[in-house]
C-alpha cells in the first residue's frame, strides 16, 4: 500500500506540446483517486507517467517513500488495467491471470493456483480454461482486474475502466469496481471523462484541462464549489447556467433582471465589476405565480428526462437550464417565473473564471 | 390462412427455374463455363501443357542436339533413377538446403525481422533512408544487382578488398557459398522487413504495454506478446521466403555454379544438365522433382496454418 505524490509534474511531447503541465498532486494511501477532464487534457497522459509508460520531463513522482520518477514500470509497484483490457488472446484466462507471476519466475503450479484464488474471488469460477476471445466484456474486464491484482500491487491504474461496456453493464461494473476497491484497499486511480462516473465511484477527484489541474475535491466539492466556470460547467449530469453578469448597487444585474449576490460576495466585488453568475438547473424553480425574487420567464423547449424535466426557458435575453419535477412540467410557450435558490448560485470573476468567495 | 395458393402474376414469369444454392450469377453451367474457357486456354497453353509436356520429356531421352534430339526415345523411369543415384545431384540438393536454411530461413527472415523491429519506433527520415535503402536492394533487377556483388568481390578491384585491405583476396572463389548467401539476404531481405514492419504494427500496444507493466524483459516482450501476435505472418514469410529462395537462380549470375561445382543449388545444376549438358530429358526429369519437392513445403504450411486456425 502507498500513497502517490506528484510535485511539478511535467510530460512535454516533442515539438514542445505539454500533456501534463506542472501537476501537483497528492493521492492518499489507499483512497479511490480519479482524473476527471474532457478528452485531450492530459489525464491518461498523467496515468501513464504514474506507470511509466511515459518519461517524465521535469519534476518528481513518489510512491510510497520511494522516488520512481525513473524507474521502469516494472519496479513501482503498479498494476494497470487498460482500457481495451489487453488480454493475451493466445492464452487462456488462466494464464492471463498468471502472467506477473510467470514474469516473476513463480512456478506454474503455484501461479495457476493463485490465478484460480484470484479469479474466483472475481466471480470468474469456470472460465479460467477459456480464451478471452470467448468471453462478455464485463467478463473481459474482470480477467484484466485479476490480473492487475494477482500481484498485489501498491498501486491500481485504470484506464477509461467502464467506457468499454453497454450501458447496463457499466452501472453494474461500477458497484464492483467499488466494492473491489474497498476489499482490496488499494490505492486506486481512475481516469474518465464520465463526470457522474468519477462523482459516483472516487473519494476524491481531479479535474484537469489542457494538461493542467483545475481542482482536487471531494465529488461534493467539486459538484457544489468549483474552483472556476469549466469545473462548474463541467460537473453535472446538468451543466451549470453560467450567465454574464454586472454588479450594481450591491446586487447583481442578469441581463434585465437583478438578483441578489451569493452571501458571502458582497465584500468581495466592486461596483460595476463584469462577473459569470451560475445556478445549478436543480436548485432552480419554476413557479407559474409571481413571488419575492423570481424573474420572468418563457419556456421555449422541453426535454423529458423520466422522473424529471429539462426545461430552457428565456429570461429576457438569456438563457437557462431548469429541472422541473415531472408533474409540473410546462409546455413550450408557457410564462412563468423563474427562483434560483440564492444560497446555491455562484460568483465567478468574468476575466479570471476563478471562484468568488 | 385459406387453401388456395397465391397465384404468380401473370405473364413471362412460369414455374420457377430452379437454381443451384451456389449459382450466384444465375447463368448456368454451360453459359458460366463459356465465360471462364479463355482463360482456362491460356492457363492450358501456358502453364499446363509445359508442366505435362515436362513429365513426358523426363521419360524420354531428349538431347539438345545430336541423334536423340531429332528422334527422342522414351527410357521410362530411366532419367529418375540416374537422377537420384548421381552424388552430384544429391550433392545439389545438400546446397540448396544450405542455401534455403542460411540465406532464406535465417538470413532473411531473422535480418528482415531485426531491421523492422528496430525501426519501429524510428520515424522521419532516419526511418525512410533505412527503409529506402533495404527496399533498393530487392526493386534492382537481378542482373544488375548480380553485376554490383561482381564489382564488389573482384579480385584486383573491389570495392570489399580495398575497405579490408584484403587486396588479391579472390573470394568467390575461396567463399563462394558465403558469397551467394549473403548476396541472396542482400537480395531479399526488404521483403521480409516490410511484412514483418506491418505485422508488429497490427500488435495492440497495449498487450505490449501490459507485458511492460509487470517487468518483463525486451525478450519476454518478445517471446510472449510479439511472436504469437504475428504467429500468421512469420507462417506466410517463411513459406514465401522458403519457396523463393529454392527456385531462385539468380546466384548463378554471380557465381555460374562455381567454382567446381560448389554453388551449384538445384535450380542451376538443372540448368547445367539440361542446357550446356544438352540433357533435356534428364534435366526435366530433375525438374519435376524440384516441383515436388515445391509441393511438399507449400503442403507443409498448409498443415500447420490449418492446425492454428482449428485450435
Amino acid at each position: 500500500m502507498a500513497g502517490i505524490t506528484a510535485t511539478q509534474l511535467v510530460k512535454e511531447y516533442p515539438g514542445g506540446v505539454r500533456g501534463v503541465d506542472e501537476v501537483d498532486v497528492e493521492i492518499r494511501d489507499g483512497e479511490f483517486f480519479a482524473l476527471l477532464g474532457p478528452s485531450g487534457c492530459g489525464k491518461t497522459t498523467l496515468l501513464r507517467s504514474i506507470a511509466g509508460l511515459e518519461a517524465i520531463t521535469s519534476g518528481s513522482l513518489v510512491i510510497g517513500d520511494r522516488d520512481v520518477t525513473n524507474a521502469e514500470p516494472g519496479v513501482r509497484g503498479v498494476a494497470m488495467v487498460f482500457q481495451d483490457y489487453a488480454l493475451f488472446p493466445h492464452m487462456d484466462v488462466g494464464d492471463n491471470i498468471a502472467y506477473p507471476l510467470r514474469i516473476k519466475r513463480v512456478k506454474r503450479d503455484e501461479r495457476r493456483g493463485t490465478a484460480a484464488k484470484v479469479a474466483d474471488g472475481l466471480s470468474l469460477q469456470g472460465l479460467i480454461e477459456r480464451r478471452p476471445g470467448q468471453l462478455s466484456g464485463g467478463q473481459q474486464q474482470r480477467v484484466a482486474l485479476a490480473r492487475a491484482v494477482a500481484t498485489r500491487p501498491d498501486v491500481l491504474l485504470l484506464d477509461e475502466p467502464l467506457s468499454n461496456l453497454d450501458a447496463r453493464l457499466r452501472l453494474e461494473a461500477r458497484t464492483f469496481l467499488k466494492e473491489l476497491q474497498r476489499d482490496l484497499g488499494v490505492t486506486t486511480v481512475f481516469v474518465t471523462h464520465d463526470q457522474a462516473e468519477a462523482l459516483a465511484l472516487a473519494d476524491r477527484i481531479a479535474v484537469m484541462r489542457a494538461g493542467k489541474l483545475q481542482q482536487i475535491g471531494t465529488p461534493r466539492e467539486v459538484f457544489q464549489r468549483p474552483n472556476n466556470t469549466f469545473v462548474a460547467g463541467f460537473i453535472g449530469s446538468n451543466p451549470m447556467n453560467l450567465l454574464p453578469a454586472q454588479v450594481r448597487e450591491s446586487r447583481l444585474a442578469v441581463g434585465d433582471a437583478t438578483v441578489s449576490l451569493p452571501p458571502g460576495t458582497e465584500q468581495l466585488v466592486r461596483e460595476g465589476q463584469d462577473v459569470v453568475w451560475g445556478i445549478r438547473p436543480e436548485y432552480v424553480r419554476w413557479v407559474t405565480a409571481e413571488e419575492a425574487g423570481a424573474i420572468p420567464a418563457e419556456v421555449s423547449v422541453v426535454e423529458n428526462l423520466g422522473a424529471s424535466v429539462l426545461i430552457v426557458v428565456n429570461a429576457g435575453d438569456r438563457k437557462l437550464q431548469v429541472a422541473v419535477p415531472e408533474d409540473q412540467e410546462p409546455a413550450p410557450g408557457d410564462r412563468g417565473w423563474i427562483v434560483p435558490q440564492l444560497s446555491k448560485t455562484l460568483l465567478f470573476d468574468a476575466e479570471t473564471t476563478e471562484r468568488i468567495g | 390462412m385459406t387453401s388456395s395458393t397465391v397465384t404468380p402474376p401473370a405473364g413471362r414469369v412460369t414455374a420457377p427455374r430452379r437454381r443451384r444454392a451456389d449459382d450466384v450469377a444465375g447463368l448456368g453451367k454451360a453459359r458460366a463455363g463459356l465465360f471462364v474457357a479463355p482463360a482456362l486456354i491460356i492457363i492450358g497453353i501456358f502453364l499446363l501443357f509445359p508442366a505435362v509436356w515436362t513429365v513426358w520429356l523426363g521419360m524420354t531421352d531428349y538431347r539438345l542436339t545430336g541423334l536423340q534430339a531429332a528422334s527422342p526415345e522414351f527410357v521410362g523411369l530411366e532419367n529418375y533413377t540416374e537422377a537420384l543415384t548421381d552424388p552430384a545431384f544429391w550433392n545439389s540438393l545438400w546446397l540448396t538446403l544450405i542455401f534455403v536454411v542460411a540465406s532464406g530461413i535465417v538470413g532473411q527472415t531473422l535480418i528482415g525481422f531485426g531491421l523492422a523491429w528496430s525501426v519501429r519506433n524510428i520515424t522521419g527520415w532516419v526511418k525512410a533512408l533505412i527503409e529506402g535503402l533495404v527496399l533498393a536492394a530487392w526493386v534492382i533487377p537481378a542482373s544488375v544487382a548480380s553485376f554490383l556483388w561482381l564489382a564488389l568481390l573482384d579480385r584486383r578491384t573491389g570495392t570489399v578488398n580495398a575497405l579490408l585491405g584484403t587486396e588479391g583476396a579472390a573470394w568467390l572463389i575461396d567463399h563462394p557459398m558465403e558469397a551467394i548467401i549473403l548476396f541472396n539476404i542482400w537480395v531479399g531481405t526488404a521483403f521480409s522487413m516490410q511484412l514483418f514492419s506491418s505485422a508488429l504494427s497490427a500488435v495492440p500496444p497495449s498487450q505490449i504495454e501490459s507485458a511492460k507493466m509487470v517487468g518483463a524483459s525486451g525478450w519476454q516482450q518478445l517471446r510472449d506478446v510479439i511472436v504469437p501476435n504475428i504467429k500468421g505472418h512469420i507462417l506466410t514469410n517463411t513459406l514465401l521466403i522458403t519457396l523463393w529462395t529454392f527456385n531462385t537462380f539468380t546466384p548463378y549470375l554471380v557465381t555460374a555454379g562455381g567454382p567446381n561445382g560448389k554453388t551449384e543449388i538445384l535450380s542451376v545444376y538443372i540448368y547445367e544438365t539440361a542446357i550446356p549438358g544438352g540433357q533435356l530429358g534428364l534435366g526435366a526429369a530433375i525438374s519435376l522433382i524440384m516441383l515436388l519437392i515445391n509441393l511438399v513445403i507449400a503442403l507443409g504450411y498448409v498443415r500447420v496454418a490449418q492446425g492454428r486456425r482449428k485450435r
